[in-house]
């Protein structure tokens, strides 16, 4: 049993230290050309235009339900009138961020592992080698930098039509108005709040991308290594979603934001 | 000139190479025999360095290529062509893409050169006119021949071939052979064949390595091959030799 353990700790060890010098790669490259922008714009379209109706849907749920949930229990105190602000704040700090990167992760971070997984097992990566490219710069920094730049317009996105479908349930279930409403979450929004909301998608962007080339590019063992690195990516992500957003958080009360 | 000196590999405590030195000298073709498994792919894939040697080293053109990195690799590597065992065609691009994939990443030339390059490789493997093909809508054999005109594409000075007729018909077989005649012939290029066929072996083979258990086990041209003793050798010619753990 001991013996069990211990080896399991070595395999993550070395999993964990083998991620950290393949992040490490991708950084040597990220201030070196070439980075492909042709590439990157093309990424951009597959991951944030083709994502688009999937974080409206969510977005929009999330506003709806936390409307109504805010406005029944804040109704028996005879607050309503804040549910406005409070939705607002809770998807831009905390729930538009977490819950879009999570549809992120399931959607674009299991998407790129299993494109460039099989490739691996189909000798493709090999390939693109051999013709002297370097995949860390064609595959992964051009994912990485698509993930980046649309996952937090992603998230503003799905923030705004979040705040629509509060603003639906205010209306329609809560008795407020159109104009009301919106002041209440102008009033209750501030400059940190957006600072938070932009600052989460950019991090998680940034691992789920790469944790999903990281995946994608170690794949052993044919289709069936290609589901597992999947299955492995989104676990992973979605795992490190939760650990960075309640270290973020925690970092940004320190320090005030 | 590549040179390959004392090469070793293992791979989860399993040695796949004890050893291994050989050179390829400028327009030769070697073929390099040996049962499946017996590391000959390994071995084309440490010289390229997308597999890491524990001991030994690799010379090419006069260049230690032993502790390279990635990117000092990449001017050597466009002195190599390879075809992989399964083609290795990027399946989302079309035949042309595929084939003007390195003269688009590393020359400048203008888009109407590149697709009259194209079509000179194309024509070269005799497929010309699929330019806009799918790899998916392509035949085993013609995949094998888009990959060989991708690998030509830039004008490599030597080709390495991973098991270039394996899965193929007789006929498409030869037309593969014929083919890495041809390039050798008209080109000058020197060439590296693993293969475990012996037939398609003597088609393109100017001398023969043969490599047993990691290690080398005959060195010669065609008739000594078949006139070797060796009964590993001479199984391996009467097609003795099929699967793993017989001696």
């Amino acid at each position: 049993m001991n013996g069990y353990l211990i080896n399991r700790a070595r395999a993550f060890s070395s999993e964990v230290y083998r991620f950290f010098a393949f992040q490490w790669e991708v950084a040597r490259r990220l201030f070196r050309p070439p980075y492909y922008p042709k590439a990157v714009w093309e990424q951009m379209d597959r991951i944030g235009v083709d994502s688009l109706s999937i974080v409206v849907m969510v977005g929009f749920f999330t506003g709806f339900v936390l409307a109504f949930q805010i406005g029944y229990a804040m109704m028996r105190f005879g607050a309503k009138l804040y549910v406005g602000g409070i939705v607002a704040v809770s998807l831009v700090r905390e729930l538009g961020p977490v819950l879009i990167a999570m549809v992120f992760a399931g959607r674009v971070g299991a998407g790129i592992t299993a494109e460039l997984g099989a490739m691996q097992v189909s000798e493709q990566i090999d390939a693109m080698k051999a013709l002297a490219t370097d995949p860390l710069r064609k595959l992964v920094m051009t994912r990485f930098l698509a993930s980046v730049l649309m996952l937090p317009v992603l998230v503003v996105i799905g923030d705004l039509i979040g705040i629509l479908g509060g603003m639906l349930v205010g209306v329609l279930n809560l008795g407020l108005t159109v104009s009301f409403y919106k002041s209440s979450v102008v009033n209750s929004l501030v400059l940190n709040d957006l600072f938070s909301g932009l600052l989460k998608p950019l991090v998680f962007g940034a691992m789920i991308s790469l944790v999903a080339c990281y995946f994608g590019l170690n794949t052993k063992g044919g289709t069936r290594g290609v589901g597992e690195a999947v299955t492995r990516t989104v676990v992973v992500s979605s795992v490190l979603i939760f650990l960075l957003d309640a270290l973020i958080t925690k970092l940004l009360f320190l320090i005030g934001i | 000139m590549i040179d390959i000196k004392d090469i070793e590999k293992s791979f989860e405590g399993k040695q796949v190479l004890k050893g291994v030195s050989l050179s390829l000298q400028d327009g030769e073709t070697i073929v390099i025999l040996g049962r499946s498994g017996c590391g000959k792919s390994v071995l084309l894939k440490i010289i390229l360095r997308l597999l890491v040697q524990d001991r030994g080293a690799v010379i090419i053109d006069g260049i230690d290529t032993s502790r390279f990195r990635e990117e000092q690799m990449m001017p050597l590597r466009k002195r190599i062509g390879m075809l992989f065992q399964g083609a290795a065609l990027f399946d989302s691009l079309n035949v042309m893409e595929n084939v003007a994939y390195s003269l688009r990443e590393h020359t400048k030339m203008p888009e109407a050169e590149v697709r009259d390059k194209v079509a000179e490789c194309l024509e070269f493997v005799e497929l010309s006119g699929t330019e806009a093909l799918m790899p998916s809508e392509l035949s085993g054999g013609m995949k094998k021949r888009v990959a060989l005109a991708r690998a030509m594409a830039i004008g490599p000075s030597y080709m390495f071939y991973d098991e270039p007729t394996t899965g193929l018909d007789p006929l498409t077989s030869r037309k593969i052979n014929q083919l890495i005649r041809k390039l050798q012939a008209e080109r000058r290029v020197s060439s590296i064949v693993v293969t475990h066929e012996i037939a398609n072996a003597f088609q393109v083979a100017d001398r023969f390595v043969v490599i047993k258990d990691g290690e080398i086990l005959l060195t010669g041209s065609a008739s000594e091959v078949r006139g070797s003793k060796l009964k590993f050798v001479q199984d391996f010619i009467k097609g003795g030799v099929i699967g793993h753990g017989e001696q």
